[in-house]
């Protein structure tokens, strides 16, 4: 097994799992704050595929280009299923919770189904098929691009939670519910925004990941279950955590692929959720409960 | 005298003579006592056919393939004088929602029963089959074991994982002789479902007793599901075969080679033994130039035979931005091989249909192969594969010759050669 093949393949995992990783920075951010787990994540994903597929193809526009709309779009979805939907399930048990955005994933896939029918959908760009060679290293181009991508976003993201006055307001939410109710903060605001931000971070990792993947309604309840094995690893809640989580589970997956058995990739991740949950529940880089 | 009887809705009194109510009873014993086929005679009108396909869920898009072939058969075999009703019947790429679909079909009226595409499904849908005895043709589903249950009422028209196996890796042979290039090593890649595992066994059994002229060097398998073949494509290089042979379904199909041409690996050749994904439409639509040249060796449509240029014509008519393919072919011909039954039966009585089916022989039909004709254990045995290779971003027979369309080109051109243009 020589260095470059191993190094080619590890490099591979590292540009992947940075997409996944904002995926899931979505459903660490919504969990952080709302206290809401949103079981429809992987659906919202598939949602922000097919809008980028469609831009693409109404208009040919690069999907990495799209992403402005496409978040800005997801962001309102967001913000008007916190406010009128999930809102009054905020209190209410988990399990309440949990079927009503279950109905919103079957609702969503079901929907895709009957607007696009069950084909798969790709983007292909001029740059699809390209790749650098830097010495003996190949790195895929259109992941590289999306990795970058994602990783931008990702620190955006937590410069606005470190340094705006919005999103310094929604952590102090996460912080203290009762004292920022107490100095009348407008919650019911801070957490349709949150909600927002969640599904607008889903709206940009559904951009790149059609790059790399191809949209089908069906890729949904995937896409949340690798969102929860990211989120779950990295620590729930947790920003730095969910983003460590996916460069992680991509890494680990990959050089599984050369050290086990590339059929026996997933079962790594899911091997390494077990430890996990088995010896730090709180994720690698999650708050240890008091 | 009269007999008076009086009808419940109405209220009104009906008037029945004694000579009426004898005439009734005789007309009704004679009907009764008659000959079981001369009853099935008077009753036979349109065969009704349950067509379960998943035509969602996972194997949706060759699902709806089948759905297409199915669609053409009713008008095609009432043309030919063998009128069909068809009932189709979503599997949801579930066994136990195909079981359940062939249960409801019969209860429904369903005659015979056509699926399902998918091994698993089809072997639910054979046992229901067999339990209620109505006949079950199986149009696509290469599991060896459910011709192999010893079932009276199943009848397959498509190869065993085996025959795939055995076919393919012949035809590989004869394209090595047809182009005088043969390579001396190959990787296997398959997915590791039911049917690639099937594959993989079937390939690992008959390589070695067909003497194959090159040695396969690594066999990997990947997920079905997978959404990134990227470290197996690398492991696939690193070994540096000169040709690979993959055993895969649809998309798993265009990411291998995708991550081919960006890992910048070309080999001599890219030949499936005997499995779909690269003579899809998708596959072309999304690789482009990057499709040419790729080999499947499958069972597929004989261009040259005339009910084969009807459907051609046909389906092209109805279905102008899709693309004629072997889900297709074996669907239409599922529905014609009932058809051809329940006319020679005369009668849509199950055991005198699986006896008709049993007899079966029909000579002019679309697929490459001799007659369609069962043995005892139900399947066709005459079922040939064919050499397609992406010419011209279509798939075109080249082996065997009979059958062909163009000459085969091996080693394929590379991933930039301006041939590929």
């Amino acid at each position: 097994m020589s260095f470059e093949f191993v190094a080619n393949v590890a490099i591979g995992g590292l540009l992947t799992g940075l997409v996944y990783a904002l995926m899931a920075l979505g459903l660490s951010v919504i969990f952080g704050v709302i206290r809401v787990v949103n079981f429809a994540h992987g659906e919202m994903a598939v949602l922000a595929m097919f809008a980028a597929f469609l831009l693409h193809q109404a208009t040919g526009l690069d999907p990495v280009y799209a992403i402005p709309a496409v978040a800005a779009g997801l962001f309102v979805v967001g913000y008007l299923m916190q406010r009128h939907l999930v809102a009054p399930f905020v209190t209410r048990p988990e399990h309440e919770q949990f079927i009503l955005l279950l109905a919103v994933a079957v609702l969503t896939t079901n929907g895709l189904l009957i607007v696009f029918g069950p084909e798969a959908r790709g983007v292909i760009l001029d740059y699809s098929f390209d790749s650098y060679a830097i010495g003996p290293l190949i790195i895929d181009k259109t992941k590289a691009i999306a990795a970058v991508t994602a990783f931008l976003a990702a620190m955006g993201l937590l410069l606005f939670f470190r340094y705006t006055r919005t999103g310094k307001a929604i952590r102090a939410c996460a912080d203290n519910l009762t004292g920022a109710q107490v100095v009348g903060m407008n919650v019911q605001r801070l957490y349709a925004l949150t909600f927002g931000l969640g599904l607008a971070c889903v709206g940009v990792a559904g951009c790149l990941l059609i790059l790399i993947v191809e949209a089908t309604p069906v890729l949904g309840p995937e896409l949340t279950l690798l969102a929860f094995i990211i989120v779950i690893v990295g620590g729930l809640g947790s920003l730095a955590g969910a983003l460590f989580g996916g460069v992680l589970i991509g890494m680990s997956e990959a050089l599984a692929g050369i050290v086990v058995s590339p059929s026996m990739k997933s079962m790594v991740s899911f091997a390494l959720l077990i430890v996990v949950l088995a010896v730090r529940p709180e994720g690698l880089l999650g708050k240890r409960r008091a | 005298m009269s007999r008076t009887t009086r009808d419940d809705r109405t209220g009104t009194r009906l008037a029945v003579t004694r000579r009426q109510f004898n005439l009734a009873l005789g007309a009704s014993a004679a009907a009764l006592a008659a000959p079981a086929y001369l009853r099935h005679a008077i009753a036979a009108g349109p065969l009704k056919v349950g067509c379960l396909a998943p035509l969602s869920g996972f194997f949706a898009r060759e699902g709806q393939g089948c759905k297409r072939g199915f669609d053409l058969a009713g008008p095609m075999l009432a043309d030919m004088g063998m009128p069909v009703e068809i009932m189709i019947a979503d599997t949801e790429s579930n066994p136990d929602k195909a079981r359940t679909a062939a249960e409801k079909a019969i209860s429904d009226g369903a005659q015979v029963l056509i699926g399902t595409f998918v091994s698993g499904e089809t072997a639910a849908v054979a046992q229901v089959a067999e339990q209620r005895g109505i006949p079950h043709v199986i149009n696509i589903a290469a599991a060896p074991q459910i011709t192999e249950q010893g079932y009276k009422f199943v009848f397959r028209n498509f190869a065993t994982g085996p025959m795939l196996v055995k076919n393919g890796l012949g035809l590989i042979k004869e394209l090595f002789v047809a182009t005088g290039t043969t390579p001396k090593t190959a990787v296997f890649m398959h997915v590791n479902d039911t049917f690639g595992t099937a594959m993989q066994k079937g390939v690992g059994a008959l390589f070695p007793k067909m003497e194959m002229p090159f040695e396969i060097v690594e066999t990997i398998a990947y997920d079905e599901k997978a959404k990134d073949l990227s470290v197996e494509v690398a492991k696939a290089k690193a070994t540096g075969a000169e040709i690979l042979l993959p055993v895969s379904h649809g998309a798993d199909a265009i990411m291998l080679v995708r991550e081919m041409v960006k890992q910048r690996w070309e080999p001599m050749g890219i030949m499936t033994p005997g499995s779909p994904g690269v003579y899809e439409q998708q596959f072309y639509k999304t690789l482009g130039k990057y499709s040419e040249y790729v080999i499947a060796n499958v069972p597929w449509i004989d261009p040259n035979k005339a009910m084969s240029k009807t459907l051609a014509e046909a389906f092209a008519k109805a279905f102008p931005d899709d693309m004629l393919e072997l889900n297709v072919g074996f669907s239409f011909e599922a529905l014609l091989i009932a058809a051809d039954a329940h006319k020679r039966a005369g009668s849509a009585d199950p055991t005198a249909l699986a006896d008709a089916l049993r007899a079966t022989r029909i000579d002019e039909h679309v697929m490459v192969g001799g007659p369609i004709q069962f043995n005892e254990k139900g399947q066709n045995v005459n079922i040939q594969s064919a050499t397609l290779q992406n010419l011209d971003r279509q798939p075109k027979v080249v082996l065997p010759k009979a059958s062909a369309a163009a000459e085969p080109v091996f080693p394929m051109p590379g991933w930039n050669d301006p041939k590929r243009a």
